[in-house]
């Protein structure tokens, strides 16, 4: 029996479970994948939008100012990185330039601040890669880049520090209310017992309401493909580069990625496909067709992987973060697209005080607010390096190659609170497989070191849990050999 | 009277090579370009013959496996009995490269070896 | 900081080879820097045959072939370290290293020799449609995990690409008990040796499907099908032309990529068409003392031709290390064109080339019945009938010293071309420009 189940470990839930870690109230999150981070949460475009696209008077405004307000204090106290690298909104048909007097002055509305309209000129000198086309521009500086992997991960790890249980390979699959008035969860694995229950389950979350409310919503699977680009592409622009908005969204964006890479996209395509993360290939042509509108000879040669994600829509295209109405201590966070990894620290503070009040929660008062990051040696002199070396040799040994990452940052990954499993857990934790390459070098080594250190057989070692398995069997039908 | 389509193997041209046989007996070749491409195809039709190259297993080494191959070249229609031995073959460690692994494998007169050293642990 | 006439990133192929040169031109202080758990590189996981033909005139398998030259890096005592990565390479040749062991640390190298060798290139980069399931390797990964770890990535195999690893493969997991359904190849030729097509595709009956590419990848969690689909002449795909294979992997040869990420950090000048570094005629890069040699130069087929090269590179940097930077003569230009994608090398100071000199090249379509022709200005000096040239095979020309000499003109212009008859694509050098102290 648990006074809050959180139902879902991507951002939304990870931030509400950090929220909640303040009180003194007995926490879970159930989450159907293998690690958090698993879904919307690890494919958008690791953007902190500043606030000005969404609609006057909205929750996602609100939200979306507010956390991008918060964001530096949060991200101070995880230890990971975020960088206000400043978004621009280009214009580039003279006929559209008043659309961007229209954004400023939502933007206004919205509280934004520093949003600046730029001539043509102003724009090319701070972006020369920009379209020859370019007429005019807004730009607003507290736009930022960020990690979403590291976000999501860093307040999991943080909730579970201050005692919130994560339980994974979880998939809830009906909700009931007990005669005791508690909620029943039942689940693949057992049944679970809350007071109350935070539905924060991205594009799952409709099926979720729907279990415990007569009044149905529907979240339509918003389809968004991305090519992120090497390295080498990832100077081309230095702010985030949006096109106009339209009906469909914010268009195809080109921005650096706080690790140095270049991401491009998102296409917006409804389905009617929960799982739907593949991409397509008209989807990657539109991407390769749209991403030179705006910025000039975009290196689109220098793909190193492409990727798809499902924005949670909502027809009226707003969060909706209520108490349901016939549904008393079920609390939705529905519709929870874009910009809801800018707003995750307002959603989750919004939950938490909801959450607090309803329930009478009392503040911990030994809440450990900080979270260390996986040490990375890359940042540390010759001297220090070789000092952490000296205490574990572990460091001195690289893995991937393309990133640069040794084997003492696989270990933190692997040991520390909610650790990597698989190799995508290793991945998003320490960018081991991330690079050029694509773990083609590092994986068998990555395996290893999983095989070692969890006890896992290699052919229970997985890319991403369920049944995503590296390898089958031993080659001479698995007899002999030296395990 | 039987025909045998073949691509020769000497470089990249890859001659499409069309070879005449009777009771085992060439009648005719056709399609070469050069004397490589009779050559082969008069072997390949006659008594075809591959090197095999795979692993074994391996007791205590510093390795699961170590890479094997038939030492010369063996009929082509013995690989899968060829296989069959590799796969049942156990060796202990050290084991150096030329080091006989199976020996007179699948009957044929030619033994498998090891290709690389496997140190003890 | 500790210092070494030459310093050699990789022990693969080409920096054994390279190293080996060096110390019998004489150098004393060589240290060879690797970073996997062996010497030999990536020949430990070819555990194949058809190695060492030219070098050793018999074949060879990887392993063995590698060790031939491990033997004689451990007879020379050249010193070598494991585990050990380079991690940056500086303009004035200080060579950053790491290891468990002996931490991070600094050398100054008289001479650093490039061998780092290729990677390959990853689905990501392929901008193949669908999930990304597990189940997708690229071929060399997967011939590590079955050669050398022993494990099998699965049991029913699609492959697309027919580069030589592919075919390999092809054959390799065949043996080990596997039904590869098909290799699929979006050129209207083999990337591969023919000898590989029959013997690792035709002996088991694995069907080749030239241009055809995977248009579709299923399963959510794991590999459950490819969809694969005829390409026009543009290489797109046809509509209609769609196979479903049913398949739990699905391995890539779609080329290989040259590593130079450290070249370029220590601000190497790299050639776009190879990915590998510009070199002259002693394989120096346009840092002096920075030699390159291997895949990290430009993608061999056979590593004969790696060893070979490296031994030039071995030579030319131990000659670096006694004579220092010649920094005067007359240098030549080569430029490839039309047939001809690129020469290695791209300048040639006559005064230092060796009496005979290799130009190795590679063709960018299948000439039949054709011609490589060397030009010098107008006047064409070589004239080459070859019956066939394909982009998979590597293609050289001799070039004389004497030749060279001969041919010096008066005029400050001076072109030569390569050319293919029939198509008159061509190598250009371009001109002779003096460099002075």
């Amino acid at each position: 029996m648990y006074d809050v189940i959180v139902i879902g470990a991507g951002v939304t839930g990870c931030a509400v479970a950090r929220e909640l870690s303040r009180y003194n109230a007995s926490v879970c999150v159930l989450e159907k994948a293998e690690d958090v981070c698993e879904g919307t949460s690890k494919a958008n475009s690791a953007i902190i939008h500043a606030g000005f696209d969404a609609a006057e008077g909205s929750l996602m405004a609100k939200l979306n100012v507010r956390g991008n307000e918060m964001m530096d204090e949060l991200c101070e106290d995880l230890d990971i990185p975020f960088k206000r690298n400043g978004s621009m909104v280009v214009c580039i048909h003279k006929e559209a330039l008043g659309g961007l007097n229209d954004l400023y002055d939502r933007g206004i509305k919205n509280g934004v601040k520093g949003l600046k309209i730029l001539s043509r000129e102003e724009a090319l000198e701070m972006e020369p890669n920009l379209s020859d086309n370019v007429e005019g521009a807004l730009f607003a500086p507290t736009g930022g880049i960020i990690c979403p992997f590291k976000l999501t991960i860093a307040m999991a790890e943080n909730a579970n520090e201050n005692g919130v249980e994560f339980r994974f390979n979880t998939t809830v699959e009906d909700i009931k209310k007990g005669e005791n008035g508690t909620w029943k969860i039942r689940t693949n694995n057992g049944e679970y017992e809350s007071r109350y229950i935070v539905n924060a389950a991205g594009v799952y979350a409709d099926k979720l309401h729907n279990m415990v409310s007569a009044d149905n919503v529907h979240i339509i699977e918003r389809r968004g493909e991305y090519c992120l680009l090497d390295k080498e592409a990832g100077n081309h622009v230095s702010h985030t580069i949006f096109p106009q908005p339209t009906s469909l969204g914010k268009g195809v964006l080109v921005t650096p990625t706080v690790h140095g890479n270049l991401l491009v996209g998102p296409t917006a395509v409804d389905i009617e496909d929960k799982e739907g993360t593949n991409t397509t290939a008209a989807g990657l042509a539109d991407l390769q067709a749209k991403a030179n509108d705006h910025v000039k000879n975009l290196p689109l040669k220098k793909v190193i992987t492409s990727f798809s994600g499902l924005r949670a829509h909502l027809e009226k295209h707003d969060f909706v973060i209520e108490e349901v109405k016939d549904a008393p201590h079920f609390i939705d966070c529905l519709g929870i697209e874009s910009p809801g990894l800018s707003a995750c620290p307002a959603v989750g503070e919004m939950v938490g005080n909801m959450l607090k009040d309803m329930m009478k929660l009392q503040e911990k008062d030994n809440w450990i607010s900080k979270r260390k990051d996986i040490l990375d040696p890359s940042r540390l002199s010759i001297e220090e390096r070789n000092e952490l070396i000296k205490k574990n040799p572990a460091y001195g040994n690289i893995i991937c190659r393309c990133e640069s990452v040794s084997e003492g940052e696989i270990l933190d990954a692997i040991h520390r609170p909610l650790g990597a499993r698989s190799l995508d857990g290793v991945k998003r934790r320490t960018r081991a497989g991330m690079g050029r390459c694509q773990m083609g070098f590092c994986s068998p080594r990555t395996m290893e070191i999983l095989h070692r250190e969890l006890g896992l057989s290699y052919e229970e070692i997985t890319k991403s849990g369920g049944r995503s398995n590296i390898v089958m069997e031993r080659t001479k039908n698995q007899k002999g050999g030296n395990q | 009277m039987e025909k045998r389509e073949l691509t020769c193997i000497g470089c990249p041209m890859g001659c499409q090579i069309t070879v005449e046989m009777e009771d085992g007996e060439v009648l005719s070749v056709k399609g070469y370009t050069c004397a490589i491409g009779d050559k082969y195809a008069r072997n390949e039709v006659t008594h075809p013959e591959r090197t095999v190259t795979s692993t074994a297993v391996i007791t205590g080494g510093d390795k699961p496996r170590v890479s094997v191959k038939t030492a010369s070249n063996i009929p082509k229609d013995k690989i899968a009995d060829c296989m069959k031995e590799i796969d049942a073959a156990c060796v202990k460690a050290p084991v150096h490269i030329g080091d006989v692994v199976v020996k007179n494998v699948a009957g044929t007169g030619v033994d498998v070896v090891a290709t690389r050293e496997v140190a003890a642990v | 900081m500790t210092s070494y006439d030459i310093v050699i990133i990789g022990g693969g192929p080409a920096g054994l080879a390279a190293a080996i040169s060096a110390r019998k031109a004489g150098v004393d202080k060589i240290l060879i820097l690797e970073r996997d758990r062996e010497l030999g590189g990536i020949l430990n996981q070819c555990i194949h045959n058809g190695f060492g033909l030219h070098t050793f005139k018999e074949e060879l398998t990887g392993p063995e072939y590698a060790q031939r030259f491990i033997d004689q890096v451990l007879a020379e005592k050249i010193e070598y370290r494991l585990h050990t990565m380079v991690m940056d390479i500086s303009s004035d040749r200080v060579v950053t290293a790491m290891s468990r062991e002996d931490g991070m640390y600094q050398i100054k190298a008289g001479a650093v020799i490039l061998a780092m060798g290729c990677r390959e290139r990853p689905r990501g980069a392929l901008n193949i449609p669908g999930y990304r399931p597990a189940g997708i390797f690229s071929a060399g990964t997967a011939q590590r995990l079955v050669n050398m770890e022993g494990y099998m990535p699965g049991r029913e195999v699609v492959i697309l690409g027919s580069g030589d690893i592919g075919l390999i493969m092809a054959r390799r997991m065949t043996l080990e008990g596997a039904k590869v359904k098909v290799v699929a190849e979006l050129m209207p030729y083999s990337g591969g040796l023919k000898r590989n097509i029959v013997q690792c595709l035709d002996d088991f009956g694995i069907p080749l499907k030239l241009s055809h590419t995977v248009v579709d990848i299923e399963g959510k969690d794991h590999l459950t099908a490819v969809t694969i689909a005829e390409v026009d002449d543009k290489m797109k795909p046809i509509p209609g032309t769609e196979e479903r294979y049913t398949c739990d992997t699905l391995l890539l040869s779609c080329g290989l990529i040259p590593e130079n990420e450290l070249s370029r950090n220590a601000g190497v000048e790299m050639n776009p068409v190879t990915s590998g570094p510009v070199v002259n005629e002693s394989l120096e890069t346009n840092i002096p003392g920075v030699f390159a040699c291997g895949n990290v130069l430009h993608v061999h087929d056979l590593v004969d031709y790696v060893s070979e090269e490296a031994t030039r590179a071995g030579a030319n940097a131990a000659r670096f290390v006694k004579d220092g930077a010649v920094q005067n003569g007359k240098v030549i230009e080569l430029t490839a064109t039309d047939g001809a994608r690129y020469t290695v090398p791209s300048t040639i100071n006559v005064d230092r080339m060796d009496d005979l000199l290799t130009v190795r090249f590679r063709v960018g379509a299948v000439f039949k019945n054709s011609f490589v022709s060397v030009y010098f200005d107008d006047e064409r000096v070589m004239h080459n009938q070859k019956r066939i040239m394909a982009p998979g095979e590597m293609e050289q020309v001799i070039l004389q010293k004497s030749k060279l000499k001969e041919a010096d003109p008066k005029a400050s212009l001076a072109s030569w071309a390569l050319r293919f008859a029939f198509l008159k694509p061509s190598i250009k050098t371009k001109r002779f420009f003096e460099i002075k102290e």
